[in-house]
């Protein structure tokens, strides 16, 4: 269970990659705000893999509980954002 | 057997954390990837979070897992919606014309009416 784990770990972190490079790379801004939206959904899993591997997992699930809920907010304050920066010019 | 469970779960989620990132490269515009975030956060996310509930067994911290699960779900929607309104509302068009349909009528328009 340990080497599974270990993996999954491994594999989500490889997977960060992509959403990392449209966040740098992307075409227009709402590419980086959807880039940081999945960005913001996989870290929160990966703490909690994180945890079940270091036996820490009390500390970590809460950890990722405020970053979901800081996730939500925080996209929705910069998609209205930048939807007025955009529409005003 | 929960272990078991647990490890299927996992991989399972991992495998849609996959399509999701392979998607987001692939796929053309800022709504096809808006998209396939809903597949990360409705599929990918749920199943590694439910199979460390099921690894963790009868705890607090499951249950934990498990409103976090259902946070998830509710709120996914949410943020789909609201980043593709605002891109709308930006000026963004869908690109609704498939490369491949030679032989086929003309794509309908993307509807107008912006609401």
């Amino acid at each position: 269970m340990v080497a599974l784990l270990t993996a999954a770990t491994a594999v989500t972190l490889l997977l960060m990659v992509p959403f990392i490079g449209r966040a740098i790379t992307g075409p227009t801004i709402f590419d980086r705000v959807v880039a940081l939206n999945g960005m913001g959904t996989m870290i929160p899993v990966l703490l909690v893999l994180i945890g079940l591997l270091y036996n820490r997992e009390d500390m970590f699930v809460d950890m990722a509980l405020a970053l979901f809920l800081l996730n939500l907010f925080m996209t929705l304050l910069i998609a209205r954002h930048v939807r007025d920066k955009v529409v005003e010019g | 057997m929960s272990e078991l469970l647990a490890g299927l779960l996992i991989v399972t989620g991992v495998f849609f954390l996959a399509i999701g990132a392979l998607g987001f490269v692939r796929l053309p515009d800022v709504f096809c990837r808006m998209h396939v975030t809903g597949i990360i956060d409705t599929l990918g996310a749920p199943l590694v979070m439910l199979g460390a509930a099921v690894y963790l067994g009868a705890q607090l911290v499951s249950i934990k897992l498990l409103l976090a699960t259902l946070f998830l779900i509710f709120t996914s929607p949410l943020i789909g919606h609201l980043l593709a309104r605002a891109a709308i509302e930006g000026g963004h068009k869908p690109q609704l014309v498939a490369d491949d349909s030679a032989g086929e009528p003309a794509p309908r328009d993307a509807g107008g009416d912006g609401a």
